[in-house]
């Protein structure tokens, strides 16, 4: 059970495809348009069911139960070589190769 | 009564909302034909120069310093016929409280909302811009709402957009994120009448006003330093506020460069496209938002757009997106910079268009932004390897988007391509002729169009005789 007053993510579909914009192309207008957003949970509430946040600016939303304490896990990806190739080059055309 | 919430209810509310949350009536300045009142809209509407300036450093915002890249420099010269190769500087935006120009922005726009009493802000961008008005926002003591195209149909977010949603929440934004689709302006709409919260464009005059503070302090620092203005200004160009601003600050300095507009190339991919989404390695400063804003500004969301590129630019290169990788890691390993993609779009054109002028002259790339996970060029670069774009050395000609990336096999390789701003203006002529179906423009008409297109009556009175 995730307890009223958790800091949680909801998610919605706003626009089924059948409702989307005249002017989206065909494989935008085969899916959902859909929402998630955070806030504080308004009662006690499973992970999946409909329920209803307070987010920050004190509106109500409500949506699925999708996540607690959400958090980013956003990074500097996998290296990529080519970087290093890119370094050398520039560092030997401006201050030749003994630098 | 509850009002009807459907996709074409809310659009057909658009005037009044907007009017409500701007606080401007754009009916004032309307000539009942094809032209309006610019200079009047900017007036009346937006502040002084000196009123920005106040404004923007009481909250710290301006007067960033201008660095000048010897090392680039000595790249380009070394790509670059014999005397040739112009000084390369950059005005550096990422000094910023939130690490972009867009806090000149969002500095009058909240500043405005505030005193107009309005309890919060609103703002529908995937860019800095949310940062930087979350930023003001929380200076001000304003509430703050972020809504943010985020992710396509799978969920997975292109990795820059995720780290300004992160930002826009640790300065204190609810930021309501979407999929993929225009009718993100549906649900900015709905937030709009929902909270009664101030619209802080990007388009109003306040957002583009702001920005020609920054044009002012070029033109200032560089006499103070140089004992002259620059000889060329790039700007990187989306929805043209930046340009706009910009040029129009150079001119209230007395300064008047070559004014270049630079955007990443994205040709052929559709930007409201639900599986092109996530093949594109830059969210801003590409030609999917650059070429039809330039062509037609008020597609905006306020009626009339305060930015109105085409009015200033003198030429509009687009820039292959790995040369703008290429461009950002050499700032990296020749001048001890790491800044974020925007600017980088507009110095790798400046690294171009600095091997076409004499080593005497001067290009300053007007902004730089922030950069960190999510927003470096590993990650980016990163994220479109994962997602099937081959990445490559080679010549950046041969580059097609959302199928490769091509990394300058040797610097010399890195060639701005100029779009052909007559075409633009033709369309502009165009365009402004269907949407407010006059077949026979007035004299006033013909005028602002002739401003519009930065040309003259002839050329405007030229373009409506070829189009009957």
């Amino acid at each position: 059970m995730v307890a009223k007053g958790e800091w949680v993510r909801i998610y919605k579909i706003i626009l089924q495809p059948s409702e989307r914009a005249p002017q989206v192309p065909d494989d935008t207008k085969k899916v959902s348009l859909e929402l998630w957003v955070k806030g504080f949970l308004m009662n006690d509430a499973e992970m999946g069911e409909n329920v209803e946040i307070e987010t920050v600016t004190g509106r109500t939303e409500e949506g699925k139960l999708i996540e607690v304490n959400p958090y980013y896990t956003h990074d500097y990806g996998k290296f990529i070589p080519e970087l290093l190739v890119i370094d050398k080059q520039t560092r030997d055309i401006v201050f030749g190769g003994d630098r | 009564m509850t009002k009807a919430n459907d996709y074409a209810s809310v659009m057909a509310r658009k005037p009044e909302i907007m009017i409500k949350s701007v606080g401007i009536d754009y009916s004032k300045f309307e000539s009942g034909s094809i032209a309006f009142d610019y200079e009047k809209m900017m007036k009346e509407t937006g502040y002084s120069l000196k009123e920005m300036q106040n404004i923007q450093y009481s909250v710290n915002v301006g007067n960033t310093p201008i660095l000048e890249l010897k090392n680039i420099t000595a790249l380009a010269r070394s790509c670059a016929p014999k005397g040739k190769g112009a000084r390369i500087f950059i005005k550096d935006e990422a000094c910023n409280p939130s690490g972009s120009f867009k806090a000149r922005r969002a500095a009058t726009a909240v500043y405005h909302a505030k005193k107009l009493g309005y309890k919060g802000v609103i703002s529908a961008t995937s860019g800095n811009y949310g940062a930087a008005v979350a930023s003001q926002a929380a200076i001000a003591g304003l509430k703050c709402i972020i809504v943010q195209e985020c992710y396509d149909s799978k969920g997975v977010g292109q990795p820059e957009i995720v780290e300004k949603a992160r930002k826009c929440e640790a300065l204190g934004a609810e930021v309501v994120q979407l999929s993929v689709g225009p009718e993100l302006f549906y649900k900015f709409l709905l937030l709009l009448e929902e909270t009664g919260y101030f619209n802080a464009s990007l388009y109003t005059p306040f957002g583009i006003g702001g920005v020609e503070t920054l044009g002012y302090e070029i033109s200032m620092q560089f006499r103070e330093k140089y004992g002259k203005d620059p000889d060329v200004v790039v700007c990187t160009n989306a929805g043209g506020g930046n340009l706009t601003g910009t040029a129009r600050g150079l001119a209230k300095a007395g300064a008047n460069p070559q004014i270049v507009a630079a955007s990443v190339s994205l040709a052929g991919l559709h930007m409201a496209s639900d599986t092109a989404f996530n093949k594109k390695s830059f969210t801003t400063g590409h030609t999917g938002f650059g070429v039809p804003y330039s062509s037609w500004p008020d597609r905006s969301d306020v009626p009339r757009s305060a930015a109105r590129p085409l009015r200033y630019m003198d030429r509009y290169v687009t820039i292959a997106q790995g040369s703008v990788f290429y461009m950002t890691e050499a700032l990296a390993s020749l001048e001890g910079l790491e800044k974020g993609p925007a600017g980088n779009t507009a110095l790798a054109a400046a690294f171009a268009l600095s091997q076409e002028l004499d080593q005497d002259k001067t290009i300053i790339v007007q902004e730089t932004e922030y950069t960190g996970a999510g927003k470096h060029i590993q990650p980016q670069l990163s994220f479109a390897r994962d997602n099937g774009i081959e990445i490559i050395f080679g010549d950046p000609k041969e580059e097609i988007p959302g199928e490769n990336i091509i990394l300058p096999s040797h610097p010399s390789l890195l060639k701005a391509t100029d779009i052909d701003l007559d075409h633009m203006r033709k369309s502009l002529i165009k365009t402004a002729m269907a949407t407010y179906h006059v077949e026979n423009p007035t004299k006033e008409d013909i005028l602002f169009l002739a401003e519009e297109t930065k040309t003259n009556v002839e050329y405007v009175k030229a373009q409506i005789l070829a189009r009957g």
